[in-house]
């Protein structure tokens, strides 16, 4: 227990945050591997946990019919990866993928809700951070969309 | 055809002195005889006129990827099981001419062939096949369309079944429940019986037309004693099986195994060859190829085999749906053993073991299904 | 004698070739968007009249070039004309693109399950369409503005990549000022002097009006779109069973027996194109099957 409390207050996304809060955190926490090519999430499965990545990378991806996986985003050690666990329906949207060995913290998404719910100040350091990230995906999917780089054709 | 019951038909005897009136019988009733006959190094199904066509005295030995002919010690008519052809090769033929279309001032004139119906005789169909073509019947035949060619064929057709007296190496008829023994779909059923003193047929009719047949042939009623060797050979065979499939559960299995890692270690190994969809006696998807002739004036639409092992098969504008070799083995297996069930009720495999023994890199069927199922 | 003849086709009489085309003649073709066109067919003999279910395809057929299913886009109540809408992307289409008025297309068919325009009778029906996915969809429209009165509210929410890949402009701009038919269009990259939605097509799907627990929802477009339009029909609370897509495969004989179009257990052509999505869910989603 004591080496996720720490494992967790060293994590980048988790900066600033209380120490009971880390203990609570830490009581939904787990340590997992994933080997290189395993899938961690998959589209349409319940999003039951989320990752604080420590090591290793992730890629978010859509499986295209007849073109195969389309890599959306890549999260790497320091990221944190998944936040449908948040939001209603709970279900992911995209596969994540391990491109190498990636060492992680699991946390129960549906523990933590539960503890939000219970504990709004809890809730509320949770809801900050997330909605960062949220934010951030937004605006770099925004960015992927314009096609700033230009140069080709419609097709 | 009827079903035949071994409870209540009687069983005869031909002499293997006798054999070849069974030929002439069925040429005078104007059917081609069709059966087994030695071909570069391989028993193929083939036009043959009498016992001498047939490969006297040859015993197969299979295994992965391996087809080995040998001199047996006794002068048996079918010492072997089965080869690289099957019946669909005369049944489901390997291409058939759907239309042509004639472009003229008038426009377009399209022709359809007119078929004339060829009675063919079948002679040495293992039991396995006789369920290989039940299967076919099947799917050609009971579905909302049905193969006006095929059920011409099938109309035409009689059938000398051969119970298998010694299993090949890679057969698992009896996990599929499809032999060793012919019980149903067959005009005669023959069992071959050979020792130092003798060498007889144990006959059983399946149909009138099978007992108008056998009435052209000596035969007289069988012994006890006959009839109990010939079960005794098919036992023989029944318990020497080369492969065991456990069928139990089996389309669940795939069904929830669709994800499982172990398909990208078969598709390793396999070149998307095809092989197993030509020698395989239930595969029946065909394509339709367009042709012209050189002046344009003409156009053919053929009906010819094809495989689930191209890359075209699946394929639509932008790509195709089975683009990796892992998704197309893992459609032809689970095709065979999952999805045909759901389609016509049955196994789509009958256990005759062509795919793994023709299979250029050895993959086995049988083998692939245990990892799987043990790997849960 | 027929190649391949239908089961039970009818008492006595020879058995139509189901592999055989009916030639028929093209009355008028029409530019939809660069490389998207349709063609107003009539039969060059035999019956004049044509019917079929929403959501059926035709095999048609270029003389000496080739075959591609392709679903009828035209109104069902107009049984003297048969329409196709198709996009050039190989030599079939391609072949078929440069057809003019008077020219011969062979057509094998109707086939294939149509969309519920029957079950639905009673219900709000909202029909999501992506892209081209509108095409098939199109006969649906026409049934219910032809047969208002038995059916609740109706939405089109029709999304394309951007303006010039719009079809149908004077159907929509037809069903736009209809109060019928809620009728709202999005595109994904906004060109030129579109003031229009701009975001996908599943953005449209929380404003619009139906009422979820008593609609039909009929979803066509690229296998990606109705993967993620499903789940916003499902936050709306419209129930598995309700949604309805439509589903695309290789096809070469299009009546069940040639085994390309095959998708886990279910032969589309016969057994689709269109689907339950809950009789489909378990598979929908999986990889290459």
């Amino acid at each position: 227990m004591e080496n996720l409390e720490r494992a967790l207050t060293e994590h980048p996304f988790l900066a600033g945050v209380e120490e009971k809060y880390i203990k609570l955190l830490a009581g939904c926490a787990s340590n997992v591997v994933f080997k290189s090519g395993e899938f961690i999430l998959r589209e349409g499965k319940e999003a039951d946990s989320f990752y604080f990545i420590r090591h290793g990378k992730v890629q978010a991806e859509t499986f295209v019919p007849q073109k195969g996986p389309l890599a959306i985003h890549t999260r790497e050690a320091g990221e944190v990866l998944g936040w449908s666990w948040l939001v209603p329906p709970y279900k992911w949207h995209l596969d994540a993928r391990a491109l190498e060995l990636t060492r992680a913290i699991a946390i129960d998404g549906k523990c933590l809700r539960e503890k939000c719910e219970e504990d709004h100040d809890l809730g509320y350091e949770v809801m900050k951070r997330f909605a960062l990230v949220i934010v951030q995906r937004l605006e770099a999917t925004r960015l992927q969309l314009m096609d700033i780089y230009g140069g080709h054709s419609q097709k | 055809m009827s079903t035949a019951t071994t409870n209540t038909v009687s069983r005869f005897v031909i002499a293997r002195e006798d054999f070849d009136a069974l030929f002439g019988a069925l040429k005078s009733s104007g059917y081609r005889t069709i059966g087994p006959t030695l071909k570069d190094n391989a028993v193929i199904y083939d036009a043959i006129s009498s016992a001498d066509d047939l490969p006297v005295g040859w015993v197969d030995k299979q295994d992965n990827g391996t087809y080995r002919l040998t001199k047996g010690k006794k002068q048996t008519l079918f010492g072997y099981v089965v080869g690289p052809y099957s019946w669909k090769r005369f049944l489901h033929v390997p291409s058939t001419l759907l239309s042509e279309t004639k472009r003229g001032e008038a426009g377009y004139e399209t022709t359809e062939p007119s078929e004339k119906p060829v009675k063919q005789a079948f002679i040495g169909v293992r039991p396995c096949e006789l369920q290989a073509i039940a299967i076919q019947d099947k799917v050609l035949l009971e579905g909302q369309y049905a193969d006006s060619s095929y059920s011409l064929r099938r109309k035409h057709l009689f059938i000398v079944a051969v119970n298998c007296t010694r299993a090949g190496g890679v057969c698992f008829c009896l996990s599929m429940k499809t032999g060793p023994k012919a019980t149903t779909g067959f005009d005669l059923a023959l069992t071959e019986v050979i020792n130092s003193k003798n060498h007889y047929f144990i006959v059983e009719t399946g149909s009138k037309a099978g007992a108008d047949i056998l009435r052209e042939v000596p035969h007289r009623k069988a012994s006890d004693s006959e009839i109990e060797a010939a079960e005794k050979a098919i036992r023989e065979a029944a318990s020497h099986m080369g492969r065991k499939l456990q069928t139990e559960g089996l389309k669940e299995l795939l069904y929830r195994n669709f994800d499982n890692p172990h398909w990208e270690k078969v598709a390793a190994r396999c070149l998307t060859c095809g092989n197993c969809t030509m020698v395989c006696p239930t595969c029946f998807c065909t394509n339709i190829e367009d042709t012209t002739d050189l002046s344009g004036e003409t156009a053919q639409r053929q009906n010819v085999w094809d495989t689930c092992f191209t890359v075209d098969f699946s394929y639509i504008h932008g790509g195709s749906i089975r683009a990796t070799a892992m998704s197309r083995y893992r459609q032809w297996m689970m095709h065979k053993l999952a999805y045909w069930t759901d389609q016509f009720g049955t196994f789509g495999c009958v256990g005759c073991g062509r795919c793994i023994t023709w299979c250029p890199v050895g993959i086995d069927i049988t083998e692939e299904a245990r990892v799987i199922r043990e790997s849960e | 004698m027929a190649a391949i003849h239908k089961n039970n086709a009818g008492a006595g009489g020879s058995h139509p070739d189901a592999m055989t085309a009916r030639p028929f003649s093209i009355r008028r073709t029409i530019r939809e968007t660069d490389d998207t066109f349709s063609m107003e067919l009539t039969p060059c003999e035999g019956t004049k009249s044509f019917s079929f279910t929403p959501g059926q395809f035709d095999m048609l057929y270029v003389y000496g070039v080739g075959e591609v299913p392709i679903s009828i886009s035209g109104d069902p109540s107009e049984t003297g004309t048969l329409v196709h809408t198709t996009r050039e992307v190989g030599a079939v289409t391609g072949a078929m693109k440069k057809l003019r008025v008077g020219g011969t297309l062979g057509v094998r068919g109707p086939y294939g399950k149509g969309w519920p325009v029957k079950e639905a009778e009673g219900y709000d029906v909202v029909i999501v369409a992506g892209g081209i996915g509108l095409a098939p969809l199109r006969p649906v429209i026409y049934h219910l503005l032809t047969h208002r009165e038995k059916y609740g509210k109706i939405a089109l929410l029709y999304g394309s990549r951007c303006p010039e890949e719009l079809l149908y402009l004077k159907n929509l701009d037809k069903w736009q000022s209809l109060p019928d038919i809620e009728t709202r269009l999005t595109v994904d990259r906004a060109t030129g002097r579109w003031r229009g939605n701009v975001g996908v097509v599943t953005t449209l799907i929380p404003g619009a009006s139906f009422d979820a627990p008593h609609t039909m929802a009929m979803v066509c477009g690229p296998e990606i779109m109705m993967r993620f339009t499903v789940p916003e029909l499902q936050k709306r609370g419209v129930a598995d069973e309700k949604i309805f897509i439509s589903m695309e495969r290789n096809m070469k004989c299009g009546v069940g027996l040639c085994g390309h179009c095959q998708l886990g257990a279910s032969f589309v052509c016969k057994d689709g194109p269109v689907y339950r999505y809950d009789e489909m869910k378990d598979i929908f989603a999986k990889r290459e099957m």
